[in-house]
């Protein structure tokens, strides 16, 4: 009961703070619309390669990019945290009876409504393109993303937390991010991919959720990539709690 | 006699790998009375922050006990948190909340309800002469306004004890007097208040009692008067130059002398009057045919005991 109110207040919290600070919303924003734009020309030749097949290449791009602005967004969060260590924020919480898990449960309940509006501006943009896409897929999409930060986001808040600047964290994110956003085939999709990169890219979490995001916008509901990337995503969404529950909650945090 | 507020018995921390290992407090014995200023002075780096934040319960103690109000620390630090209030030196408050919004917020994170949240941050914003404030960005306060504020956030769900770890550093003059007013109103309140600071006339102007820390352990300890009457007397403080030594040595054996110390060029000497010691001191120095380069004659301040314990000047310390 405590970690369900004490997330709330956090949430809102969160939330009234991000509202009030439209420039980060707007810049999370401008990575996967620039991405769209400069693609789309290119993207409306590419319908004859396999993998983008289905009803318009955008079909294939668009759910890449919601997964990659909820990717590299929970990647980033991490950095306003360390801003808010830095004004001595989350340790003046600690010395309270706040449930710790819920100052990142909070959080992160706060960035999954962030990708999830950005998601819903770059849907509504693609549909002049050529994005088709029922409300169904999107539901689903939107299920998907949040399952994506529930787990990205624990796990970035622990190491920022656990590293506590940004010049520590900034490499190991880099170092990281990268590879595991390319490897899940957000901007071109695995099946391009020699054999070898396909089985490394099948333990990537990220990939099976990319590869349900497509399923779901190409209405394919009873494709298994849907449930395959549900699975993944949860079993990792129940790691990164336990991890960042661990960090938040050890003595010295 | 009340049960202290707080009780230490041998805290240690030891920080670091036994190679290296710093202990940044080794064995301190505290006992705080309710209703009462304690201040914790020491230079920057001997322990100070390390206890309050081993009494705050943020950082666990590696030997030893700390029971704050009635609670102990490593034990039930839940208990400890709920009954104290914390101001740390950062502050804490996020600039771009309101400061309404910040009180309502630590409010809620106490247990109160919506409505009692709110107006308990009126009371709060009212009392602490905040109310115009109230709603501007806490980005936009002085830093006077925001020590205030966060002085009010420490008080929130009314504890019985608030922890302020140097809560002057940084404030201008008039800011500072009014944080001193402040702490004194809640002290009148029947809040207990335990400080920490490295400003000498902050611990002599505001605290009830202190303890003197320097490299982990406590070298003094008691009121400020008593502290100085330990001392007594007055200082007189003579440079030399040349043979410091053997003017030391020859005052130190004057039978008007209570003890002496040498240092950093200076010879200070402590005697029960200043007055009528100093034209002796002249006349000795000048039948062995040596000027000071200077002479100084003053009642003891928390400097002198700090120096008298462990040999350095606070007041450098602090520089």
């Amino acid at each position: 009961m405590r970690f369900l109110s004490d997330t709330g207040l956090v949430f809102r919290r969160s939330l009234g703070l991000s509202l009030r600070n439209p420039p980060w919303l707007i810049v999370g924003l401008i990575q996967p619309l620039v991405y769209l734009l400069l693609f789309a020309p290119i993207l409306t030749n590419l319908t004859a390669l396999p993998g983008f097949g289905g009803t318009s290449a955008f079909n294939t791009f668009v759910p890449g990019l919601l997964v990659m602005t909820a990717g590299f967004g929970t990647m980033f969060v991490g950095f306003a945290f360390i801003d808010e260590m830095r004004n001595g924020v989350v340790e003046r919480m600690r010395v309270t009876p706040m449930s710790r898990t819920a100052a990142v449960i909070g959080r992160t309940l706060r960035d999954i409504v962030v990708f999830m509006v950005q998601g819903l501006i770059l849907v509504v943009l693609s549909i002049p393109f050529g994005l088709h896409v029922e409300l169904a897929g999107i539901l689903v999409a939107m299920a998907l993303l949040a399952l994506i930060g529930l787990g990205l986001g624990p796990v970035s808040y622990a190491l920022a937390l656990k590293l506590g600047s940004e010049d520590a964290l900034g490499p190991l994110v880099q170092a990281v991010a990268l590879p595991l956003l390319l490897l899940s085939g957000v901007l071109l999709p695995m099946s391009l991919a020699p054999d070898w990169l396909q089985t490394v890219a099948k333990l990537n979490p990220l990939y099976h959720a990319v590869e349900a995001m497509r399923a779901a916008f190409n209405a394919q509901f009873s494709d298994p990539a849907i449930l395959t990337g549900v699975v993944w995503m949860a079993a990792l969404t129940v790691v990164s709690i336990a991890v960042a529950g661990r960090v938040f909650n050890r003595a010295t945090a | 006699m009340r049960e202290p507020v707080i009780l230490t018995k041998g805290l240690r921390r030891t920080f670091g790998t036994k190679a290296d290992a710093v202990e940044a407090v080794a064995g301190v014995d505290l006992a705080v009375e309710p209703g009462s200023i304690f201040g914790f002075l020491g230079p920057n780096g001997a322990g100070k922050t390390t206890t309050l934040r081993i009494l705050t319960t943020l950082l666990p103690p590696t030997a030893g006990t700390a029971t704050v109000m009635g609670h102990d620390v490593a034990r039930e630090p839940a208990a400890v948190r709920k009954r104290i209030g914390y101001v740390a030196q950062s502050g804490g408050s996020d600039p771009r909340m309101s400061g309404r919004g910040e009180l309502v917020m630590q409010g809620r994170l106490f247990g109160l309800g919506a409505d009692e949240a709110r107006h308990r941050a009126g009371e709060l914003l009212d009392a602490l002469d905040l109310a115009d404030a109230g709603d501007r960005l806490v980005g936009t306060y002085s830093g006077g306004m925001r020590r205030r504020l966060d002085v009010g956030v420490g008080m929130v769900h009314r504890p019985g004890l608030l922890f302020l770890d140097e809560p002057t550093t940084g404030l201008d003059p008039q800011a500072r007097a009014r944080l001193w007013d402040e702490v004194r109103r809640l002290r009148e309140t029947g809040t207990t208040v335990f400080l920490t600071t490295h400003y000498l006339d902050e611990a002599d102007a505001l605290c009830d009692r202190l303890a003197i820390i320097d490299h982990g352990r406590i070298v003094a300890e008691g009121t400020p008067a008593e502290l100085k009457r330990a001392i007594a007397g007055d200082v007189l403080t003579i440079g030399v130059s040349g043979a410091g030594d053997l003017v030391a040595g020859m005052l130190a054996a004057q039978p008007f002398v209570r003890e002496s110390s040498f240092a950093d060029g200076f010879v200070r000497l402590y005697v029960d009057d200043g007055e009528s010691a100093l034209p002796a001191v002249l006349r000795l120095l000048d039948g062995h045919g040596m000027a000071p380069s200077s002479l100084a004659l003053h009642r003891p301040s928390l400097d002198d005991v700090f120096l008298r314990q462990t040999g350095r000047s606070l007041r450098e310390q602090a520089a």
